[in-house]
């Protein structure tokens, strides 16, 4: 683990994997530190200490805190009703090299975690244990990607939260939003969380 | 309740306050307003809690009226107008209070005494304007409630604080998560060189055009964490600074950080005006640990 400044409130933690970023980020969760945000990422997670925190001090107890066993806050999964529509299904699956209904299997089956949220409010970026999902963005990225599209791209799925610009393969729909300002919880996905896509009838 | 009503928002105003800390983990910025000290102040002023929303109003051009008298206070960037600035006045039910241009500066408190008291969202009223979370930015017509306080009015008659400038503002700056992206040269090229404010700029970050900072490492960056002040070097080379409504995470390296407590000073900054960095001393007072100032490897 490296410790990197990031300013005069944060440290940032850079770690080798992301299953090392899940590991850390749940057992700095459970330790009392004097910290205003965690902000888990790809490979790293940001510490943003609270206001009048020393960042020496602090970067020794980060050190100290061992990473989880069990990573996630584990429990039921989160449920996402979904319809597996999406414009970029064949693509998609044509890049993993099955047909479109193998796919559709995989993703169903698949135990997803949350590994991180970003991009937008809500947006969870989900990584599965069971198959290698590695599929590239798409070339050329869509100016608008409707809200609810189910989207997969490197290793991760998503759904996003609102209409955007992405590049993301789409593969179907949730039928369900996974952010809502005015709903508590208003997100759905939080870093942590298994989730599973259910298709809906 | 006080009814204020806005008859022109000018270029921009939004409703402000300390906007969501605490909530990053879930993609959610904090926002809040840009200059967290004038919007303080102007609630000072009119004794209401710092927590209350004001509006925050870019370029002057604000023009409310109110049902009520109410107390009122700017900060901040000091808009011509027949109004007092830095201190509390009585805006009398009926008539309108017009903020002009600022001549230096560029975002303007405008605080009540109540506090703008539309309905907050996930625990903030403030606007992001990059997630588009929060109360709709304000159009010429919208009515916007002002809400009530106990706290008694501050027995003063003006604040003495600095004013925003349009001189050359030098910010200090420690060496940020991906230094290491760069060599020497592009550091010193960043301290050496005077910026000029692109008009893009936002409440996202401020662009700086000058001459690019080229990278030494090549490759991407798996997006990751950052807080205002950073000081972000797109492919372009130009930077980027950071400002309330920047992204929670982004791809692109940082090379440096602006301190903490000259963000607010940044938020006044305006196209075309001049911005240089400087080493910043408390990096090498208060750093974390050797080494890792530098950006050098330290393993656990």
């Amino acid at each position: 683990m490296r410790i990197l400044p990031s300013g005069s409130r944060g440290l940032l933690l850079e770690l080798d994997s992301l299953e090392e970023v899940l590991a850390r980020y749940a057992a700095l969760q459970e330790a009392d530190l004097p910290v205003l945000d965690l902000v888990p990422a790809g490979r790293t997670i940001l510490v943003v200490a609270d206001r009048g925190t020393e960042l020496a001090p602090l970067a020794a107890r980060l050190r100290q805190v061992e990473p989880a066993e069990h990573a996630g806050v584990g429990g039921e999964p989160v449920e996402i009703p979904v319809r597996y529509d999406g414009e970029d299904l064949s693509d998609a699956a044509h890049l993993l090299g099955c047909t479109p209904e193998e796919l559709v299997r995989r993703h169903a089956e698949e135990e997803w975690t949350v590994a991180f949220c970003g991009f937008a409010p809500g947006f969870g970026y989900l990584t599965g244990s069971r198959f290698d999902w590695d599929v590239p963005r798409r070339s050329s990225p869509r100016t608008k990607v409707p809200a609810r599209s189910l989207g997969l791209a490197g290793e991760f799925t998503g759904v996003y939260p609102r209409e955007s610009p992405g590049g993301w393969q789409l593969v179907g729909h949730a039928e369900v939003d996974v952010f809502d300002p005015d709903r508590d919880p208003p997100a759905l996905l939080v870093p942590g969380s298994p989730v599973r896509f259910v298709e809906a009838r | 309740m006080t009814a204020l009503t806005v008859v022109e928002p000018g270029p921009l105003t939004t409703v402000q306050d300390f906007g969501r800390p605490g909530q990053a983990a879930l993609g959610i910025g904090r926002s809040g307003a840009c200059d967290r000290g004038a919007h303080r102040l102007a609630n000072a002023l009119v004794g209401n809690h710092p927590t209350l929303a004001t509006l925050e109003v870019t370029f002057g051009g604000l023009e409310v009226t109110t049902d009520t008298d109410v107390m009122v206070a700017t900060s901040g960037a000091r808009c011509s107008g027949r109004f007092p600035h830095l201190s509390p006045f009585l805006l009398p039910a009926g008539e309108t209070l017009a903020l002009g241009m600022p001549a230096a500066g560029l975002r303007t408190y405008v605080a009540f005494r109540g506090g703008i008291d539309v309905d907050p969202v996930l625990g903030s009223r403030a606007t992001d304007v990059l997630a588009g979370l929060g109360p709709k930015v304000p159009q010429a017509g919208d009515v916007l409630p002002v809400g009530t306080t106990d706290r008694p009015l501050p027995n003063v008659d003006v604040a003495p604080v600095p004013e925003p400038t349009g001189e050359r503002m030098v910010l200090p700056v420690r060496p940020g998560p991906r230094r290491d992206w760069f060599d020497d040269e592009a550091w010193a090229l960043l301290l050496s060189q005077t910026y000029t404010v692109d008009p893009e700029s936002n409440r996202v970050g401020v662009r700086l055009v000058g001459e690019p900072l080229s990278r030494t490492r090549e490759g991407e960056l798996s997006s990751e964490g950052m807080l205002r002040g950073a000081i972000q070097v797109p492919p372009s080379g130009l930077p980027v600074l950071f400002l309330a409504d920047h992204p929670v995470t982004g791809g692109y390296p940082v090379i440096g950080y602006v301190e903490d407590e000259d963000v607010d000073r940044c938020a006044q900054l305006r196209p075309g005006q001049e911005v240089a960095f400087s080493a910043s001393r408390s990096a090498a007072v208060t750093g974390v640990v050797t080494g890792v100032v530098t950006g050098v490897v330290t393993d656990t």
